[in-house]
């Protein structure tokens, strides 16, 4: 894709979404919401996080812990604790014995109902994830999983491993959900957390996964889907149908806009606007109304 | 004398492996495609602030992940051609090309 049709693309695929920067910082929400009036069932929440490069030292961020711990301080400081956190990814930079130990130390500081992880292509990058999946991944073993919570039908795909393009998910994945899904009601909100994004954001940067299509299409009859993504280190949204996709911010460091630079990587920003391009993501699950409201805090607001 | 002095020479010469290197930089192999002879050494280093690794595409060699500055060799003992990517950036692709060592004269 050229970067002209790229930009005409996102420019047409936000008509759906509210969504940029306010005094609270980088707030979205579907539209849907302003139809829902006061409901009496209780809103529900879940907060996502991504890409905190622990063991990361270069010019982008030379204290990734100091930032996390701010991310962390954010999630703690919510009026009530998320029913559960998800990481999308890139927990640390090497899959390093002591990254792995340090983030897994400052995850079990958060407040929350839940813990749930999946793999960046940093954490598969020495052992294929083994030492991940052990430290991080589901009880059960298996390197995907649903779960049930916050009034939303979770999936925790993997979409990092024998990449060789953008993101693969893979034929035994793809059945599982295939399965997975047609237990599901058509009403019941559905998340979908990977850490490569689900739609082609940039594919000349790997920036897309390659056999999306065939889950997208398990996925459009269900009346809503919000699927959550990292990777690529900004906020970035696109409506397809009722299929809405997120990319979160990162607790480390930015990258470049897509196409804007001559490769991907660590962004060096002047000092001071750091934490404006760093962020959590808080989802918000309406009681009653089942829309979703997706809410990105940066770390500097 | 002088004969056997080079002979000796010659022979030592073809014992030592010789060496070669390919810098990781910018999201790329810096010399994507090499010829070396059978029995050569290629060490990469990574100049990149991304970990980024030397993967074989048939998995036959692979470096894991490779830090800012940190380096991995790798010796070629068969000609052939070995093509080989990054595994956390697949669109870094790199060949080495390996011909029959040099005989001794």
């Amino acid at each position: 894709m050229k970067r002209e049709e790229f930009l005409e693309c996102m420019a047409w695929c936000g008509t759906g979404v509210v969504y940029g920067l306010s005094g609270a910082g980088m707030v979205g929400r579907a539209l849907a919401d302003d139809a829902a009036s006061s409901m009496p069932l209780p809103d529900r929440t879940f907060v996502q996080i991504s890409d905190t490069h622990i063991g990361f030292n270069g010019k982008a961020n030379q204290d990734v812990i100091a930032t996390f711990s701010q991310a962390i301080d954010k999630i703690n400081a919510l009026p009530k604790p998320p029913e559960f956190v998800i990481h999308t990814g890139d927990l640390t930079h090497l899959s390093k014995p002591d990254q792995l130990d340090t983030v897994k130390q400052m995850l079990g500081t958060i407040k929350a109902g839940a813990f749930y992880a999946v793999p960046g292509e940093h954490d598969v990058i020495n052992d294929g994830g083994a030492e991940f999946f052990k430290t991080f991944g589901h009880p059960s073993g298996n390197r995907w999983f649903s779960f049930d919570a916050a009034g939303v039908h979770a999936l925790a795909l993997s979409n990092v491993v024998d990449i060789t393009k953008g993101g693969i998910l893979g034929r035994d994945q793809l059945e599982w959900a295939r399965t997975d899904l047609a237990k599901q009601r058509q009403d019941t909100p559905i998340v979908i957390m990977a850490h490569i994004p689900l739609y082609a954001v940039y594919p000349d940067w790997g920036w897309t996964t390659d056999d999306q299509m065939e889950l997208m299409d398990q996925l459009r009859r269900f009346d809503t889907v919000t699927v959550l993504n990292g990777h690529i280190h900004q906020v970035l949204s696109k409506v397809d149908g009722k299929i809405t996709f997120y990319t979160a911010a990162s607790t480390a460091f930015p990258q470049p806009k897509p196409g804007t630079a001559p490769h991907p990587g660590p962004l060096a920003v002047p000092a001071g606007e750091l934490g404006k391009l760093l962020g959590i993501r808080t989802v918000t699950v309406h009681g009653g109304s089942h829309t979703i409201a997706v809410a990105d805090a940066s770390l500097a607001s | 004398m002088r004969f056997i002095l080079a002979a000796v020479v010659s022979v030592a010469l073809s014992a030592m492996s010789a060496h070669t290197s390919v810098a990781i930089k910018d999201y790329a192999f810096q010399k994507p495609v090499i010829t070396v002879a059978a029995g050569t050494t290629v060490s990469w280093t990574n100049r990149d602030d991304d970990p980024h690794t030397v993967t074989a595409d048939d998995k036959s060699f692979d470096s894991k992940g490779l830090g800012n500055g940190d380096a991995w060799t790798h010796t070629f003992t068969k000609p052939g051609k070995y093509t080989y990517h990054c595994s956390a950036h697949p669109f870094m692709k790199g060949t080495i090309i390996v011909t029959e060592a040099a005989k001794p004269q």
